[in-house]
């Protein structure tokens, strides 16, 4: 992690200016996809299947369409039918055929809350009440809703048309979409010459965002052909690629507006309400807004996926990790595509492990389709990993931060699925916990009797780059505005215009950001893979320095000296020949005009890989009552490497918020489901997220180790945050209560059983 | 949602006639902090709501010893009575515990009885501060005492055309000491996998029970009036160990179900731990220093 050239010295990157979008926000002014209203507009509403696994054999909807006030009323048959192929979303790749069969049900049901029909109506209670009035009549089957009963041999098939790929062959009548295997060295010989080997299986379940937004889409087909669609989106372009996919239209004629977000965290990726509003439109000659209600976003939209997660790992007699195996299987849903790919790749990522093997399996269940949550399926996998660490430094009687550091990944090592690692922040962050307040503290026994322990986990998050515009516009009066492609969810608006301010040499106030629609800037690719600030960010400088390129043309005009002699030093555009000779920024672009016309240029950039991602290592200290088995988080550092923070205030906002998510999924979150597969938990109430009086204030530690692969070493952070957190509590609730669990949520009543059981002697 | 009728009511007479010509199909809104989720939520269908926040009588909240809290009357101006918070540290408990500052600017107890769900925070106390319920409906006005009211998990005593108007609470006696606990997994926001309410008096040396009683929520169809531990607590020393045994005899009265907010076993437990600690908060009130 040394670094050996000069840092890098900046004027605004690093500062924290106030975020562009701010008033609007606190104002309540700023447009959220239920916003939207349009001139004769009609409301949308969705009638969702009660059973998780059913055929429609009936659908009749005259009863609806005859309602006064309903407009247009829809079903599966109002879908175009699509072949199978790809659909590529830039992190992720779907099957066109599932996707459109996902949104809208044609002959089956596979998941509890399938849209079965829409109604479009003059209002949303009139829609509501019409739903009742279609008819459906289904044939119950027996849902799929286990893993092992997914996986048993004769298991009842969810597909019939889904071909599985069991390392690389294909497979008929099987539930199992992929199994692949990664594998290095030679991991059973090392076993068996290892001084200790443990072996454990985990068991997570599926969890939800938990976006406060639910999602809502407004869509308008014109007579003419154009489809504008209004949405609350992580993917503009990805919504007009589903949409034309779907719909047969034209890439072009489709107009995708995001509106602000409201999180999203992966699960605002996936396309659910657009089709249907477009579809409806087209019928009711009128935009058509659709909006999920809470429960709907439970049921029917993707969480990240659970399952069961075993591992195994050897070490010699000083603590090296020998060889290290996992077996990852995830309930990808209805659908194909639970994130197994990242999973294996990320298990082991935080250690050198020189015999590996890892098999992931994505797994179709009668539930609705996962998506991506944050560090797709590598909290669940690194739940196992670090929970098993942790294990495995009590039984060898070794401290886990002196294991970390004898294992960490650094540069040059070489990862599961294959990269080698260039300079990354592994150690930086170890070390940086190790020198913590936190960590230097005693943990003080309690009071009143409570149980107190301390743990802790590393984690890793790769993250990618891929394609992104931006555009800068010289306004005449010195500043400048900035489209860009990429819906803002953590700030990234800011964090974009103060890159592009740096090569400027402007304050970050005087670049005015905008996200624009698919049609006002150049492709974008979807904000997620902790891709937007690194990627984006890395569009924003090229075209900031395409516009000073340009400036210094238009100054050598006015001075009439050629533009080798031309510099731009902080800020000023300076005359090598004509010392005194000097323009701020406004002063030349108040000069635009006289030496032709505006500057309006686009930076496009297609960035390969993350550059080695990030990782983070995070402290707990927790309380537990030994009489309810409650938890109390009473200390929390989080402590990641950022690169360059480029505002450190939202890096400290994104590693507090996915400690606060992880720490949800440690302690309470769970799809609670019937054996009907029916999520009878789908309220906040019962979905317990962490409140603001659940958890302490979030200590943070930005380490920065730059990234190679960006001009001023920013690497992406918003993921890695959610992965250590589960298993630093697990480890914590460990040391406290003498006894460990091996299943999330570590909610009271399983603390309370394994008390019991430690107590029984078992 | 099923389109219904809005009848602002401004007297009782109004209001239960309007009851009794929509029988089932009409409701009281009080706070509509329950009310309103339900009929969004579609549990079931009305075609009237009667609001009864204009009506006198539901409105009235009255110290004179004994406290009169009218039916409508929202939990934070229960609490923020000095005086009653003193005299009626059971029902403060509850009242500053339901939701949050917003619900509680709403919600009224009378509504937390009348929606009559097992694990309702209000009902247990007012159990156990000896509440009794005056109900009113077209053919007149009945009494009872709280304990009764409730008859199965969203089911209560009013008949058709009935409404309840106020929950009436005597005077505490000397040395009387009340609290209300919840189990919940988390700090704030959520819904009690087990409640109890503890009220206890002492003698005047402040070691011996006079009388207690004892109220479970959130394991059984219904809140249940713990008669055996509370009837076992009276002539018993104050101590540890004497709660620790009421704790243990309330669990056997406790009939809970496993459910996805906790299980039997871990509902039977809380009971015990619960009572536990509720009496031993409520003898601290009792003796003065809570
Ligand atoms: C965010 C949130 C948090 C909550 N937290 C809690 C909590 O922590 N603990 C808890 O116990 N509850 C909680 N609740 C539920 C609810 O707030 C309480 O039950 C509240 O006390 C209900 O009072 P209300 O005045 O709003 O009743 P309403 O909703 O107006 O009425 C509830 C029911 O009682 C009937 N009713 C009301 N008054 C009368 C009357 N005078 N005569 C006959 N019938 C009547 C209504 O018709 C309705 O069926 C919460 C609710 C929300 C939305």
């Amino acid at each position: 992690m040394t670094t050996t050239e000069k840092p890098q010295e900046f004027n605004v990157v690093g500062t924290r200016p106030i975020r562009h979008d701010g008033v609007d926000k606190v104002l309540g002014r700023a447009l959220y996809g239920a916003d939207i209203r349009l001139a004769s507009m009609i409301y949308g509403a969705v009638l969702r299947s009660p059973h998780a696994h059913a055929k429609i054999t009936r659908i009749d909807t005259s009863k609806a369409e005859a309602m006064p006030g309903v407009f247009a009323v829809m079903s599966g048959k109002d879908m175009p039918l699509v072949a199978s192929g790809a659909l590529d979303l830039g992190e992720t790749v779907d099957d066109t055929a599932f996707t459109s069969d996902r949104i809208m049900a044609h002959s089956k049901v596979v998941y509890k809350g399938h849209p079965v029909a829409a109604v479009a109506a003059i209002d949303s209670n009139t829609g509501l009440e019409a739903l009742k009035l279609i008819e459906v009549e289904y044939e119950v089957l027996k849902p799929v809703i286990t893993l092992e009963d997914a996986m048993a041999p004769g298991a009842i098939v969810i597909h019939e048309g889904l071909i599985g790929s069991d390392l690389g062959e294909q497979v008929k009548n099987t539930n199992i979409a992929v199994h692949n295997r990664l594998e290095f060295g030679d991991p059973e010989a090392a076993f068996d010459q290892s001084k200790t080997v443990i072996e454990r299986t985990f068991i997570i379940s599926r969890a939800h965002q938990g976006y406060i937004e639910p999602h809502a889409s407004t869509a308008f087909w014109a007579p003419d052909g154009k489809i504008t669609v209004w949405t609350t989106t992580q993917a503009p372009f990805g919504v007009r690629k589903t949409i034309s996919a779907l719909l047969n239209q034209p890439l072009s004629n489709i107009k995708v507006t995001p509106t602000e977000i409201g999180g999203g965290f992966g699960g605002k990726i996936p396309v659910y309400l657009e089709p249907l509003a477009a579809v409806l439109s087209k019928k009711a000659g009128r935009p058509v807004k659709i909006q999920m209600d809470r429960r709907a976003v439970f049921e029917a939209s993707g969480p990240g996926p659970g399952g069961t997660v075993k591992v195994k790992m050897g070490v010699d007699d000083k603590g090296k990790i020998t060889a290290a195996t996992a077996d990852i299987r995830y309930g990808a849903g209805a659908y194909p595509g639970a994130s197994i790919g990242a999973a294996a790749s990320g298990i082991f990522a935080c250690y050198e492990v020189p015999n590996v093997r890892v098999d992931s399996y994505d797994i179709v269940i009668n539930m609705s389709k996962t998506a991506a949550y944050r560090a797709p399926g590598t909290p669940q996998a690194t739940f196992a990993s670090e929970t098993l660490v942790g294990e495995l430094c009590e039984i060898i009687g070794m401290d886990p931060m002196e294991f970390h550091l004898l294992n960490a990944s650094k540069e040059g090592t070489r990862r599961p699925d294959g990269p080698l690692f260039p300079r990354v922040g592994n150690e930086g962050c170890l070390l940086a916990i190790k020198g913590s307040d936190h960590f230097k503290s005693t943990l003080e026994p309690s009071a009143e009797g409570k149980l107190r322990g301390r743990g802790m986990a590393s984690g890793y998050w790769n993250g990618i780059g891929n394609k992104s515009s931006v555009t800068i516009n010289v306004n005449e009066d010195g500043l400048v505005s900035l489209i860009e492609g990429n819906p803002d969810i953590g700030g990234t608006r800011t964090t974009i215009a103060m890159q592009a301010a740096e090569i400027l040499g402007l304050p970050a106030e005087d670049v005015h950001p905008a996200v624009g629609d698919t049609d006002s800037i150049g492709y974008s690719d979807l904000t997620a893979g902790s891709r937007t600030t690194y990627a984006t960010g890395t569009a924003a400088i090229e075209a900031a320095r395409m516009v000073i390129d340009e400036m210094k043309k238009r100054v050598a005009m006015i001075w009439e000296t050629e533009y080798e002699n031309i510099e731009h030093i902080d800020g000023m555009f300076i005359s090598k020949v004509a010392p005194d000779q000097k323009f701020t920024f406004k002063e030349a672009a108040g000069k635009l005009g006289q030496t032709g016309g505006p500057v309006a240029l686009t930076g496009t950039v297609n960035v390969r890989g993350s550059g080695g991602g990030s990782f983070g290592t995070h402290l707990v200290d927790v309380e537990v009552d030994p009489d309810t088995g409650k938890v109390e988080i009473l200390r929390y550092t989080a402590a990641q490497d950022a690169g360059k923070a480029v505002h450190p205030s939202y890096v400290e906002g994104q590693f507090q918020g996915g400690a606060v998510q992880g720490i949800g999924w440690a302690l309470n979150e769970e799809y609670y489901t019937s054996e009907d597969g029916v999520m009878i938990n789908s309220t906040f109430l019962d979905y317990r997220m962490p409140t603001s009086l659940d958890v302490p204030m979030i200590d943070t530690i930005i380490v920065e180790v730059p990234n190679v692969n960006h001009p001023f070493g920013v690497r992406g952070i918003g993921e890695t945050s959610i992965v250590p957190p589960a298993p630093a509590v697990a480890n914590a609730l460990a040391d406290a209560i003498g006894a460990r669990l091996y299943q999330t949520p570590m909610n009271p009543g399983r603390i309370l059983e394994a008390l019991a059981a430690k107590q029984s002697g078992k | 949602m099923h389109p219904y009728q809005y009848i602002p009511a401004t007297n009782i007479t109004e209001a239960v006639s309007a009851l009794a010509r929509y029988g089932n199909r009409a409701r009281i809104l009080a706070g509509g902090t329950d009310l309103l989720v339900q009929l969004r939520g579609e549990r079931y269908e009305l075609d009237a709501v009667v609001d009864a926040k204009a009506i006198p009588e539901l409105v009235e909240l009255t110290l004179d010893g004994g406290l009169t809290i009218g039916a409508a009357v929202p939990c934070y101006q229960v609490y923020e009575n000095l005086a009653i918070a003193a005299a009626f540290p059971g029902i403060i408990d509850a009242a500053s515990l339901i939701g949050g500052i917003q619900i509680q600017s709403r919600a009224s107890l009378g509504g937390n009885l009348c929606n009559s769900t097992p694990s309702a925070d209000g009902i247990c106390p007012l159990i156990v501060h000896s509440g009794v319920v005056t109900i009113t409906g077209v053919d007149g006005t009945r009494t009872m005492p709280v304990e009764e009211f409730s008859t199965g998990p969203g089911r209560n005593a009013l008949g058709n055309g009935e409404m309840l108007i106020s929950i009436n609470l005597p005077k505490p006696a000397a040395h009387f000491g009340a609290a209300y606990q919840r189990f919940i997994p988390r700090n704030e926001m959520d819904i009690a996998v087990v409640g109890v309410a503890s009220a206890i008096t002492l003698d005047a040396t402040g070691q011996k029970v006079e009388s207690a009683r004892i109220a479970l929520a959130s394991v059984g169809p219904t809140p249940i009036f713990a008669k055996q531990a509370s009837e076992f607590l009276a002539g018993q020393t104050a101590t540890e160990e004497t709660f620790a045994k009421a704790g243990a005899i309330a669990s056997t009265e406790a009939t809970p179900i496993s459910d996805m907010r906790g299980t039997i076993k871990q509902r039977h437990h809380l009971v015990e731990v619960l009572t536990r600690r509720t009496l031993v908060q409520a003898v601290r009130r009792a003796r003065g220093n809570a």
